[in-house]
């Protein structure tokens, strides 16, 4: 833990598509690596060495200069029992941390209703995309899910302002709750309240925000300069979450173009939030994780990669003791799973890691047991 | 015609279908209330009125279906003129769902949406026998993996619990874990050919076939009887089982008529309408399983006619429901993904379900995010004054004369919306909201815009929310 007073903020990026982990965190004098991929390697001289093995991709430079002042962790060779290579099923298990069987409930929607189990704050947690995702779904818990933060609320589509607030005050006075309704029109009053009133709070964000950061003009980066303003409008929102859009990273094809591109904007969008935070004084209340569903095929296909097991992941943070988590996966042929990279840790170690030493909670009923923890915090 | 008629057919086109806009309404309601329920229980009787050979031309995935599959069931939805056909897909698609998280093959679950528009209304002892030889579900539920050496119950059990029996009823159980095994044994052969997921080797139809060389030829006791069963056989004593009349009553009950609780209260927790669920029972066994047969007396019930209401629409209602009412999409033109992202924003992925539970229903369609998405959907369509739909609420409460009170306005609006009530404070405030705008002159070009305005707020309330 923290020493700094204020509540822990977890903040979870979810890179969907599988980023290819070989060309993210390279090992780049391993021969077996420049054998595997004759046209997608990532030129040596270019790698930016974290030691004389492994070094990040050359466009993750910004991401590079903060593990260089020791506030990020990697969490190497992350995965989970029999890996399954279906984005979709994979995605549900990072998302209700429970690879045996299906699951409904996600692991930060239970955290949520452990961290506030009153349901006293309607921003809890806040998620940025359309719908929400099963991974902040859990029976009782409301969770303010934002497709864009200038325009999100209730009746956004009215024409005019009087016309809009006139019909907002209505809203409020047809969702007051009734007496005597029934238990189901009780809920729904209070869904809706809690709906119009995360809208107002949220709508105070913007603007109290002031910040000489320019984040890029891609969505995620949007969505991050988001999360800083809801984050430093000290609305005690304590679970933060959004995403690249599913499949974003999944390349099958033209690898060479797309993954340095998307790599670029990620890395920029994560410092920027760092140094927006850092301005503002905030960099010790957040840690963010970085994750993915799988790495990707050892072997190149052409252009591309395909779907692999063992990957990386990333916790940012000045609470985070920065360094090598995890083992680098070898690329010995025989050590490979079915020619992928096999994983040596289990991806509940890391949300353990991150509910117990910087939430402060209990993570075995979130996660259904106990695992083994990591240091980086 | 009476407004009571009218308000009954409203109440029956929600239900047995995803809503209809008031002239349909008021033409049924001629027609009358029985024959409404006899054309919709024979779909087979009337064209779907989708031409196919247009449609493909704007939305080429729809040709052979390897893509695609979720939009063309949500387009069918909105534009089939055999509303129940796709009311008992997406009835059956709740119950014994398939998961396109698991399958990434959109061309093998679409000929499970086809088994349930041709079977949907037949004999539930044949409905059960299709689905365990769907390939999808083979692959869904493992019963590729179910060999005669090892036994995978995944099928076996889910077949008792959540497509049939059920766990249990009046507090006692359906069934025992020998009988998951006896029964996942019977369907031992019951395999696939051709691998389901897409990687690596790319997506082929998957195919159902009998490997008799895997089946476990053995004795076999199931629920009490003993023989040499084969999966045909399980049904039939599934079929007969006074558990299963019980189950699907329940289901029909609790998706047509009024929410009952979730499915794993069942055993325990008595129907709401005993009356009506004994109606549906006794219909089960004298029809012969026959599910067209249960839903007619469920149609004609009084248990059906007083529950009005009683529903929490789901997304796919909402959205088609809304949709049919403005008149959009009824012609192919780029982007009607959209339609089938709000139900996903809404909470309902269309084949793409959390679990083999499907969904679940009632209050816990709405949360925080997803009654949002509802009310600013609904809010921007019936907003939309160029939408036919509105456009024709409007003409019709404008030829009532030059002038109309506040009070005949929202009772109007709610009435063209398909007959709904609101709580008198409710009304009281949107009449003095219509009114402070001003004398409602019908002719003023501010008339449509303002009917648009109040249609927005009625969709936004509570009670809009119920089917």
């Amino acid at each position: 833990m923290t020493s700094n007073k204020k509540d822990p903020v977890l903040v979870v990026l979810q890179l969907s598509g599988a980023y290819d982990a070989l060309n993210t965190i390279v090992p780049y004098t391993d021969p077996h690596y420049l054998d595997y991929r004759p046209m997608l390697k990532v030129d040596p001289e270019t790698v930016l060495p974290i030691n004389d093995k492994i070094g990040f991709h050359p466009t993750m430079a910004p991401i590079k200069e903060l593990y260089d002042q020791g506030k990020v962790a990697i969490i190497q060779g992350i995965g989970y029992p029999n890996p399954i290579r279906s984005h979709f099923r994979s995605m549900d298990i990072w998302q209700t941390a429970e690879p045996e069987k299906i699951a409904t409930e996600g692991w930060l929607g239970k955290t949520v209703r452990d961290l506030d189990p009153n349901k006293e704050n309607v921003l809890t947690a806040v998620n940025f995309g359309r719908g929400l995702p099963r991974t902040l779904a859990a029976p009782g818990v409301s969770v303010a899910s934002v497709g864009n933060l200038e325009s999100y609320g209730v009746l956004t589509g009215l024409q005019g302002e009087e016309q809009r607030s006139k019909a907002l005050d209505i809203f409020a006075r047809m969702y007051a709750p009734m007496i005597g309704s029934g238990q189901v029109n009780e809920y729904f009053s209070q869904t809706g309240l809690d709906a119009l009133k995360g809208a107002d709070i949220l709508a105070t964000a913007p603007e109290s925000y002031s910040s000489s950061v320019e984040y890029g003009p891609d969505v995620f980066a949007q969505w991050l300069r988001n999360i800083a303003q809801v984050h430093l409008a000290g609305l005690g929102t304590r679970v933060l979450y959004t995403g690249l859009n599913p499949g974003t990273f999944d390349t099958h094809a033209n690898q060479a173009t797309v993954f340095p591109q998307l790599w670029t904007e990620v890395s920029n969008a994560v410092s920027d939030f760092y140094q927006d935070l850092k301005d503002h004084q905030a960099s010790e209340e957040v840690v963010v994780f970085m994750f993915t569903e799988f790495g990707r095929r050892m072997q190149e296909n052409g252009a591309g990669t395909d779907h692999g097991s063992g990957g990386m992941a990333f916790v940012f943070g000045d609470a985070v003791k920065g360094g090598l988590y995890g083992e680098y996966p070898s690329l010995e042929p025989e050590k490979l799973d079915e020619g992928d990279l096999q994983w040596n840790n289990d991806f509940r170690g890391t949300y353990a890691t991150l509910l117990e030493k910087w939430m402060g909670m209990d993570s075995k009923p979130i996660l259904g047991g106990s695992f083994e923890q990591h240091d980086f915090i | 015609m009476a407004d009571k008629d009218v308000a009954l057919m409203a109440h029956l086109m929600r239900r047995a279908g995803f809503g209809a806009p008031f002239e349909e309404l008021e033409a049924r309601a001629a027609k009358g209330y029985e024959t409404t329920v006899e054309e919709l229980l024979h779909p087979e009787d009337r064209p779907d009125g989708l031409e196919m050979d247009v449609l493909e031309r704007y939305f080429t995935e729809w040709k052979g279906f390897s893509r695609g599959v979720p939009a063309y069931q949500a387009w069918r939805m909105i534009n089939s003129k055999r509303p129940l056909e796709e009311k008992m897909l997406l009835f059956w698609q709740g119950i014994m769902p398939t998961s396109n998280s698991k399958l990434q093959n959109l061309g093998t679950q679409h000929a499970a949406v086809e088994m349930f528009r041709r079977c949907g209304l037949g004999s539930f002892r044949d409905l059960l026998i299709e689905i365990s030889k769907d390939p999808a579900m083979v692959f869904f539920l493992d019963n590729c993996l179910s060999h005669k050496s090892a036994i995978n119950e995944n099928y076996g059990r889910e077949l008792l619990e959540l497509f049939s029996l059920g766990v249990g009823m009046d507090g006692k159980f359906n069934y025992t874990e020998g009988d998951v095994k006896e029964c996942s044994r019977a369907f031992t052969g019951w395999t696939i050919a051709n691998s389901i997921p897409g990687q690596p080797y790319g997506r082929y139809e998957a195919k159902f076939v009998y490997s008799s060389g895997d089946h476990d030829e053995g004795e076999k006791t199931f629920l009490g009887e003993t023989g040499n069963f084969n999966g045909e056989d399980i049904i039939d004593i599934i079929a007969k089982q006074p558990a299963t009349a019980r189950f699907i009553s329940r289901h029909l009950y609790n998706f047509f008529a009024s929410d009952d609780v979730q499915i794993p209260s069942w055993m325990d927790t008595p129907p709401e309408s005993p009356e009506t669920i004994k109606l549906l029972e006794d219909e089960y066994f004298r029809s012969g399983y026959n599910i067209r047969s249960m839903l007619r007396v469920l149609f004609n019930s009084e248990g059906f006619k007083n529950a009005r209401f009683a529903k929490v629409k789901s997304p796919a209602e909402t959205v088609a429901g809304v949709m049919r009412l403005v008149g959009d999409w009824t012609d192919p033109r780029p982007g009607f993904g959209f339609v089938f992202d709000e139900m996903k924003y809404m909470g309902q992925e269309l084949l793409n379900p959390p679990s083999v539970e499907g969904w679940h229903t009632g209050q816990e369609w709405i949360d925080g995010g997803t009654l949002v998405e509802r009310i600013n959907f609904s809010a921007d369509q019936v907003g939309n004054i160029n939408h036919p739909g509105i456009r024709n609420i409007i003409e019709r409460l404008a030829s009532e004369g030059p002038a109309i009170s506040s009070e005949d306005l929202v009772d109007g609006c709610l009435r063209m919306l398909g007959h709904y009530e609101i709580p008198d404070d409710t009304r009281r405030m949107l009449v003095a909201d219509a009114q402070d705008g001003g004398e409602l002159r019908t002719d003023a070009e501010e008339f449509a815009p303002r009917v648009g305005q109040l249609l927005q707020m009625i969709v936004a309330t509570k009670e809009y929310l119920y089917a």
